[in-house]
């Protein structure tokens, strides 16, 4: 079945790293196809950053993500650009405390940001936090898959602090999903 | 992996050891991939004053023997356009890979066209003729890169990869092989004059340093290489041969695919266009959509329309305002419906839907 996951935030926070992680884990581990693209420009930096991932059983044709069913946002600018009109059947996650509004479709909040920064002592790691969730939250990929995609994907010596940010990412998911 | 990088890891397993080149969006990640893995295989890599001289150190390195190659977008490809004839006079093998964006100009850095499809074949002065290729995927990044230099070698002609933002910055799964084959290119026998073509049309090749003297010049030249400018004969032979060793061998040049060839409708594209008339094709199977996919756009192989022989309408997606479709118009009598698109996206299967609707 076909999937198109668009990830968005703000330019620094490691918005297309994540698209990138999650189609490596999808296409690589999983035994899956995906297709990663972005949206980036010279404003990218400190502005709304987009990326997207289609991930499919089959090969994918057409690359693009035309209306995505997934959604990972992690700013209000990003919400308001790229995730306001998302499909009432949609699932979005969200970094509850960085996201003021909420969408009408299926959304789990994730205070992300603020365990990186306050449990992980690392605010960069929010992203992996977030992927963490989306795995937990809709099995998108495997746990295995993703986390060998971001041992792939992370500088060394920041493997166990990464790793550690993505396992709390999957506790948060599944707290979140049981609300 | 991405796209660019796809395409610079093709170059160096092709055996390309040459890249000079000026940094550009959306090109500058083969650049970039180039200068990090290039000195640590003996090869060069050499940041450019800018496109025109990025073109003519490819040129000269070509003529050292070895496999050579720049990257470069639309601005960049307009730059290098006076050098490009005269790679194509002095029968240099190059690769010259565009990774289009929208133009005209400085247009839209990080959006993807398909506008110069015909600057590539017509852009430089004078009569002569080229190579191109059409990657609709990452993997085809790779594979066509790698075609291309196996191309210029054997025709001695500068080759063209025209890529766009789309394929160059996406990401995909891509199998690199071991080693690939690419063919040598013929040594220049002994006896035989520089600039002396075999039957094919095409000279042995004697790059410098390898004892052979030979003169290299954009003048037009005689079988020595020596210039011969005011001989109508002498310019006659050349630039005639110049077409016809690319021309004449059209067949052995194509590559392309064929889907539904009894279709009544038939779609018509290179590059990622073709993406979304598969996807249009898989999601509606029993329509009889027809689809003739090129990957080699230039020689442009008229034979492979008259594969759908029940055709009653060609439809042309591009992402540009019509330049290849004049190409299909002019070859055969149906009419042929031009999908044009700019402004950087994609062709949505929605899109292509409403327009085989409308002209069924």
């Amino acid at each position: 079945m076909r999937h198109e996951v668009r990830f968005s935030g703000y330019g620094g926070q490691g918005i297309i790293l994540s698209a990138v992680i999650l189609g490596r884990a999808a296409a690589l581990y999983d035994d899956k196809y995906a297709v990663q693209t972005q949206v980036y420009g010279p404003e990218a930096r400190g502005g709304a950053s987009m990326g997207q991932v289609v991930i499919d059983d089959a090969p994918i044709l057409y690359p693009e993500v035309a209306d995505p069913d997934i959604y990972v946002i992690m700013s209000q600018q990003g919400f308001e650009k790229y995730g306001v009109r998302a499909r009432p059947d949609a699932v979005m996650v969200l970094d509850a405390d960085l996201v003021r509004s909420r969408p009408a479709c299926r959304h789990h909040e994730v205070p992300a940001t603020a365990e990186a920064k306050e449990n992980l002592g690392r605010e960069i790691v929010a992203n992996i936090v977030m992927i963490g969730a989306l795995v937990a939250a809709t099995g998108i990929v495997s746990r295995e898959a993703i986390e060998r995609a971001v041992l792939d994907s992370v500088p060394r010596g920041t493997e166990d602090l990464n790793l550690r940010a993505l396992k709390r990412g999957f506790e948060l998911g599944e707290r979140a999903c049981n609300l | 992996m991405q796209g660019n990088a796809a395409c610079a890891e093709g170059a160096l397993a092709a055996g390309c050891r040459f890249f000079g080149g000026y940094p550009i969006t959306p090109s500058t990640e083969i650049a970039e991939t180039m200068a990090r893995r290039l000195p640590k295989m003996g090869g060069v890599f050499i940041s450019m004053e800018d496109e025109l001289a990025s073109i003519a150190a490819v040129i000269g390195a070509a003529w050292t023997g070895a496999r050579a190659m720049t990257a470069t977008s639309g601005p960049g490809f307009s730059l290098m356009m006076e050098n490009i004839g005269y790679a194509a006079m002095t029968e240099t093998p190059c690769v010259i890979v565009n990774v289009q964006r929208g133009g005209p100009s400085t247009g839209q850095p990080t959006r993807a066209a398909q506008g110069d499809m015909l600057q590539c074949r017509f852009g430089s002065h004078g009569d002569y003729s080229i190579i191109a290729l059409t990657p609709n995927s990452v993997q085809e990044m790779f594979d066509l890169t790698v075609k291309a230099f196996d191309l210029a070698d054997r025709f001695r002609v500068p080759t063209f990869l025209m890529a766009d933002e789309i394929v160059g910055h996406m990401r995909e799964r891509v199998t690199i092989p071991d080693a690939v084959d690419v063919t040598s290119r013929r040594p220049l026998a002994e006896g035989c004059l520089p600039f002396e073509a075999g039957n094919d049309g095409v000279p042995g090749f004697a790059p410098f340093g390898l004892g052979r003297s030979v003169h290299v010049t954009g003048l037009t030249h005689d079988e020595r290489g020596y210039p011969d400018t005011t001989d109508p004969g002498a310019h006659d032979r050349l630039v005639r041969r110049l077409v016809a060793k690319v021309e004449s061998a059209r067949r052995d040049i194509a590559d392309y695919e064929v889907t539904n060839p009894d279709a009544e409708t038939v779609f018509v594209t290179y590059g990622p266009p073709s993406r979304t008339v598969e996807q249009v094709m898989r999601d509606r199977p029993d329509d009889s959509i027809g689809h003739l996919r090129l990957r080699v756009v230039w020689p442009f192989p008229e034979f492979a329309l008259q594969e759908f022989g029940n055709a009653k309408v060609f439809l042309m997606p591009e992402l540009n305002m019509g330049q290849m479709v004049r190409e299909v118009q002019r070859h055969v009598d149906q009419p042929v419906i031009p999908l044009e698109k700019i402004g950087g996206e994609l062709h949505t299967p929605a899109e292509l839907v409403r327009a085989l609707e409308a002209h069924r």
